[in-house]
Order: C-alpha cells, then sequence, then structure tokens
C-alpha cells in the first residue's frame, strides 16, 4: 500500500486544532514522511486546482457547521473521503460556536451587522454527525495533542480498537494528585467531562470547563446539583455547562429562564 | 478577454478572496471575506465574568493568549483591579510566547516560501535544513513559553481576572530562560536567511495611517493608549474615536477607517510608531534587515517581525531574570464585581485588539464590543490592491504572476481571518 492521503479541511472554528497539529513540531516531520499531505489550505500551496474536496484515505475536519453552504461541503468531503476525523470539540460536539443557539439568529445578525444582516446567512451551529457519519472524534477545545499523536500513529498501524475514555475529568486528576479544584472554593466540571486532556486545567489551578464535552450517560442534573450548592445561581450553573456543550442533547434543552 | 483563476490562496488564516477585474483600463479590486459570521458579540450577553476571557479566546486559536489578556484587562479595567508586578511579568512573558510562536510560524512557514519560491515549507527542507530546523525550534519555543505559564500552547486555561491559577516554579523558569538562550541562536539564522533575501521583497510603498499602542515605559505590548501617526495620542478607554467600524456587503468581516479611507494595525504599524521603545538588540535587526521607519511598503512586515521576534527573546530573558530576583509566589485572586464599562487594548501578533464590556452588578456582560486587528487591516488591504495593480499590470506581468504578487501583499499582512475570514481566492478578468 502506498502511503495514505490526508486531506485536512477548516470550517468554522477558531484553527486552534489545526495549530495543534502543527504544534507537533517535533513528530510533524515524522508525520509528514509517513503521508501524503493532499490538502491543507492553511500551510501550503497544494491542490493547484484548489477545488475542494480531493479524493483522500483520511481527511481531518475541524470546525463545526454554522452555514446552508458548510453542509453542502462536508457531504462532498464525505463522498471523497475513507475516513472521516471531526477534529476538536465544534466537529465533534458543536463545541464552543454552539452558545449562539440560544439566540434568535436573525435578532443576532441585526446586532452584529445592523442594516447589512440580510447579507450573512447562518444557521444554528451544529456537530458534523449531524449530517454526515463520523468515524472517528477527538474532542477537546483544542484537540489534545498526544491523544490525536496517539490516535493518528493507531490509524496507521494499530490493530486493536480505538476508544476514547469513557470516565471523567476526575478519575485523572486523581491520578494526577492534584489538589481538588473545589477545595480551593472554584466549581470544576470535571466530574462530568470526558478525560483524555490528563485533567489539563485543574492542573494549572484552573477548573475544568468541559471543553472535551460530556461523558457518556452524564448525570446533568447531579452536577446542576453541584454547582448550585456551592452558591453558584442555577442561571450560571446552566451557563457554565452551556459553554461548550451546548448542541449536546442533555444541556440544549436546559433554559436559564426555567427557574428562576 | 483574458481571466485568470486563482482560487484558494493558502498559507493564511482564514478564508478571503481576491477579485481583481480589468476592463479598457479601469481596474476594479475587491478584498471579499465570505467566513461564517461568528456571533462573539451577541454570545456574550448574560455571561458571567469569570467565563468571558475563556469563551473570547475561541475567536482565535493563533491569538487566543492575546485576546485572553484583551479580555482580563477589559474585566479587570471594569472592576477597578489593579494586578500586582508578578502577574504583570507573567502576562507579558505569556504574550511573549504567543509572539514567538506566532511570528515564527508566519516568517517561517507561511511568509519564506514565498521569498523562495517554493509551494510551502515542507519543500525547504533539502534547501534549507539549517533554518527550517532553527524555525522549528523557535515556534515551540513560543509554546514551551505558553503551556508553562497559561497551561496550554492553544487557548491557555491559567490566566485569569486578577492573576494566575498556577505560578511557575524558579526551576521551571530557569529551564524556560535555557531554551531561550537557545532561541537567541537560531533567531539570528533567521536573521541572516531574511537579510539575505531581503532584496526579493517587492518595491511598493503607499502612504497609509498606522495605528497602535504606545506605551511611555516599554514597547507596547498590553499597556499604554492609542496612537495614530497621523493624529497624536488618545486615552484607551476612547478607541472609538480613531476607530470608525463599518460594514461592506461582499465581507462578513467588519472594516474600519480614521483620517484616510483605510488604516493599517500590525508589526509595521507597532514598528513605525514605536522604534525608540524597541530593545538596542531589535533595532541592530532592523538595520541589518534595512528596515528603515516609517517605512511604507506592507511588505516590511515581514522584516518588522523578525525584529520583534528578537525583541520578545531578550525581553522575555529579561522578565524572567526579574521575577527570580523578586521571587516567586502564590497570590490570591480577589474578584469584586461591580456595574460599568471597561476596555481592554491589548497589541496581538497581527495588530491591536480591543474589547469592550459594559458588565451589570451581578458581574454579567450586558453590551460587548470586539474590534479585532484584521478587520481593521481589510480595508488598507484593499487599497493597496488598487494603487498596486495599475504598475503590476504596466510591467506587463501575466496574470498569473499578478495573482501571485497580490497574494504574496495579502499574506504579508498575515491575516488570520478565522475571527472574519479562510481561503483567499484570486479572481483576475482582463477584458
Ligand atoms: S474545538 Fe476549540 S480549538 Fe478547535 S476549532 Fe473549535 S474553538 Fe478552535
Ligand atoms: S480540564 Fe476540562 S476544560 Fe480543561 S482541557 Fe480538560 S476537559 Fe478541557
Amino acid at each position: 500500500m502506498g502511503k495514505p492521503k490526508v486531506a485536512i479541511y477548516d470550517f468554522t472554528g477558531c484553527e486552534g486544532c489545526e495549530l495543534q497539529i502543527v504544534n507537533c513540531e517535533e513528530e510533524l516531520l515524522d508525520i509528514i514522511a509517513n503521508i501524503e499531505l493532499v490538502y491543507w489550505r492553511e500551510a501550503a500551496t497544494i491542490s493547484p486546482d484548489g477545488k475542494t474536496p480531493v479524493d483522500c484515505d483520511i481527511a481531518l475536519v475541524e470546525g463545526g457547521i454554522t452555514t446552508p453552504h458548510d453542509i453542502e461541503r462536508i457531504r462532498k468531503i464525505r463522498l471523497k473521503s475513507k475516513i472521516l476525523v471531526a477534529c476538536g470539540s465544534c466537529a465533534s460536539f458543536g463545541g464552543i460556536n454552539a452558545l449562539k443557539n440560544d439566540l434568535p439568529l436573525d435578532e443576532m445578525k441585526h446586532l452584529v451587522y445592523g442594516d447589512m444582516a440580510q447579507h450573512f446567512e447562518t444557521i444554528p451551529a451544529a456537530p458534523m454527525r449531524n449530517y454526515v457519519k463520523v468515524d472517528y472524534e477527538l474532542p477537546g477545545c483544542p484537540m489534545v495533542k498526544a491523544e490525536f499523536l496517539k490516535f493518528f500513529k493507531w490509524l496507521l498501524l494499530g490493530k486493536d480498537k480505538w476508544e476514547l475514555p469513557r470516565y471523567s475529568v476526575c478519575i485523572e486528576c486523581k491520578r494526577k494528585e492534584n489538589l481538588c479544584v473545589y477545595d480551593k472554593g472554584m466549581l470544576c466540571l470535571g466530574p462530568v467531562t470526558r478525560a483524555g486532556c490528563g485533567a489539563n486545567c485543574p492542573s494549572f489551578g484552573a477548573p475544568c470547563e468541559g471543553c472535551r464535552g460530556l461523558v457518556p450517560e452524564p448525570n446533568v442534573n447531579a452536577a446542576l446539583d453541584v454547582l448550585t450548592e456551592h452558591g453558584l445561581s442555577l442561571e450560571d450553573a446552566i451557563n457554565n455547562l452551556k459553554m461548550f456543550c451546548n448542541a449536546e442533547k442533555p444541556v440544549a434543552t436546559l433554559h436559564t429562564w426555567t427557574k428562576k | 478577454m483574458v481571466e485568470v483563476y486563482i482560487p484558494y490562496l493558502t498559507r493564511i488564516e482564514g478564508h478571503g478572496n481576491i477579485v481583481v477585474k480589468e476592463k479598457e483600463g479601469k481596474i476594479e479590486c475587491r478584498w471579499e471575506i465570505p467566513e461564517a459570521p461568528r456571533f462573539y458579540e451577541a454570545m456574550l450577553r448574560g455571561k458571567p465574568w469569570d467565563k468571558v476571557a475563556h469563551i473570547t479566546s475561541r475567536i482565535c486559536g493563533i491569538c487566543s493568549a492575546g485576546h485572553t489578556l484583551a479580555s482580563i484587562k477589559a474585566t479587570e479595567d471594569a472592576f477597578g483591579i489593579k494586578p500586582s508586578e508578578q502577574t504583570w511579568l507573567l502576562r507579558i512573558l505569556l504574550n511573549y510566547g504567543e509572539y514567538i510562536q506566532s511570528h515564527s510560524l508566519h516568517a517561517f512557514f507561511l511568509a519564506l516560501p514565498d521569498f523562495v519560491g517554493a509551494p510551502s515549507v515542507i519543500h525547504l527542507i533539502p534547501s534549507h535544513k539549517e533554518a527550517v530546523l532553527a524555525a522549528v525550534r523557535l515556534k515551540k519555543l513560543g509554546n514551551d513559553i505558553a503551556d508553562l505559564i497559561g497551561g496550554r500552547a492553544v487557548h491557555p486555561c491559567s490566566a485569569f481576572v486578577g492573576g494566575f491559577g498556577r505560578i511557575p516554579t524558579e526551576n521551571e523558569l530557569l529551564a524556560l530562560k535555557a531554551k531561550l538562550q537557545k532561541g537567541q541562536q537560531d533567531i539570528h539564522i533567521m536573521v541572516d536567511v531574511f537579510a539575505s533575501l531581503r532584496k526579493s521583497l517587492p518595491n511598493f510603498e503607499r502612504k497609509t495611517e498606522f495605528i497602535s499602542l504606545y506605551w511611555k515605559n516599554e514597547y507596547p505590548w498590553i499597556d499604554g493608549d492609542i496612537v495614530s501617526s497621523e493624529s497624536g495620542v488618545i486615552p484607551y478607554r476612547e478607541y472609538l474615536k480613531f476607530v470608525h467600524e463599518w460594514v461592506k456587503p461582499y465581507s462578513s468581516a467588519k472594516r474600519a477607517k480614521n483620517v484616510f479611507s483605510s488604516y493599517a494595525v500590525g508589526p509595521l504599524a507597532r514598528v513605525n510608531n514605536n522604534f525608540k521603545q524597541l530593545l538596542d538588540s531589535a533595532k541592530e535587526t532592523a538595520e541589518k534587515l534595512s528596515l528603515k521607519t516609517p517605512s511604507y511598503n506592507p511588505f516590511h512586515s515581514n522584516l518588522a517581525r523578525i525584529v520583534e521576534l528578537v525583541h520578545c527573546i531578550d525581553d522575555a530573558i529579561a522578565k524572567i531574570d526579574k521575577l527570580l530576583a523578586k521571587g516567586l509566589k502564590e497570590e490570591k485572586l480577589n474578584v469584586t464585581p461591580r456595574a460599568g464599562r471597561g476596555v481592554g487594548a491589548v497589541e496581538v501578533p497581527r495588530g491591536i485588539l480591543f474589547h469592550d464590556y459594559t458588565y451589570n452588578e451581578t458581574g454579567h456582560i450586558s453590551n460587548a464590543n470586539l474590534v479585532i486587528p484584521t478587520n481593521q487591516n481589510h480595508e488598507n488591504i484593499e487599497d493597496d490592491i488598487r494603487a498596486w495593480v495599475p504598475t503590476l499590470i504596466k510591467q506587463k506581468l501575466s496574470d498569473e504572476q499578478i495573482g501571485f504578487n497580490l497574494s504574496m501583499l495579502v499574506r504579508s499582512y498575515d491575516p488570520c481571518v478565522s475571527c472574519s475570514t479562510h481561503l483567499i481566492k484570486v479572481n483576475f478578468k482582463r477584458e
């Protein structure tokens, strides 16, 4: 088999996940030696006719769906790609983009663009899986470098099944023997957030904000109880959960105005 | 009719199209930004103060530390919080991490291939191996700083309103200092590479207005007021006196103007406006690169980035020494929200950035205005294109060469357009 053809595409996002790929400085040259990069707008003037998408074995997709044009484009990319990988939280489960979903979109366009609002199209932010089959998801805002490298190596060589951790950030935090963020008087989403980042934020004295999305079968009500017991208003507790997870079902249905 | 179509101008952050049409000697130029609008200002409404910096950092992965710092400063301005000197020094270091990462990425990975005529940095490995390796190390150096100080290279997690979640240890700072000293050698490899390529920069000049921060104490990164090369200094809270934003139908990104039809922000604006405040080593670098200020050649932004890199690396060492001399200590974060407005004006790699928040009494945002550097540059880019195209046509360049030159021009602004744009298409038509 020849080198696998890899294409990297970006949708609506901050390009932080693509930057994480570039940030694999030490490993990047090795990776590049083992693949054929067929499309990466941000890093190279390749794909001479410039028409996306191109035929590839592996498509790495960053960012989420936020316009009708995005839907069309990801469907075309899917047809051309053997394996489609959602990179980062925007692509995997909606991420920060979905914060806008609670607001009336027309009103928002006017707020930002005034009279020119009619020139810009927008739809509720959604992850790739809402529109196409996604083979793998690498959550994280940004996606975690170590996890990406491990996954990519597995993809090129691996045999066993690939699986994301199904437990919470708390488990990793305990393993690292961090002082629990709650004991420092801060509020943390570690208990309901999917592990895999090595409890990055609590290790730096910061609360987990849930950037990797919810654990499978999260107990959202219990999380809200814990946050409100620690003094947060229900509104802010919901605000906290919505920061990254507003396109995930158990959170999308919460409304900050339900109870006051 | 001749038609050239160079879609997807690559190696910029974001999507944008250049459209140039020539018909019977009349030339029409447009710099279009069809990126999906992202609505951060609207999304911020009702959000609590302690989440705002981490929401706005997601505007741009590359400038995430800059957005975090601008956001924190706006909130502190609103709440009347003055951070400690230790916090200030750590913030400057975090800022240097971002500059070293971002400027290296742009100068060596995105711009250098243009000057050498290679499609990407990957293609430079055989001919410029030493330089590519130095560039990779420099970029990593930037990330190492951000990892240590901010807790993560992209979207720092430990920089808060009031201070830091974790203070680095003395040993960690000493290790970082050693890496920076290695960086001092690497940057000089790059200075030499750029000095040798200096003559391949196009000779194009257009007088424009330069807007940046100005600070009496030092080269301005996260402090100071606002200076315009045409109309003097104003207090940072009054930035709207210089920044007049408006919207064009073919561009979801906003644009801005002041004295002329457009103005420029970014490395060249900073170096032009604040040359005196640069460290001597950075001034010497400018001389080596024959960068004379004020320069009205947008391609000189590439030189200004190298000058700033030298300053960042050298001054990062000075800041670490200062932290070590003072001794590191844990600090308690005390934040009491109050109602009011605050502005954070910060220089990020691509230019001056403003976060302007109004909070209610419970510390929730009631109104937000964000002015992003690339948006301030859009109209200036369009004016450059308009001014340069007639010359390029007169030089009897092929459509392809014109397209190449224009994409290089746009790239010299390092337009990080995810906050506003993604692909640049060059759509060039002669009739
Ligand atoms: S997941 Fe986060 S880092 Fe990745 S593109 Fe989205 S906002 Fe950026
Ligand atoms: S600790 Fe939480 S917020 Fe931080 S990286 Fe991990 S999942 Fe994301």
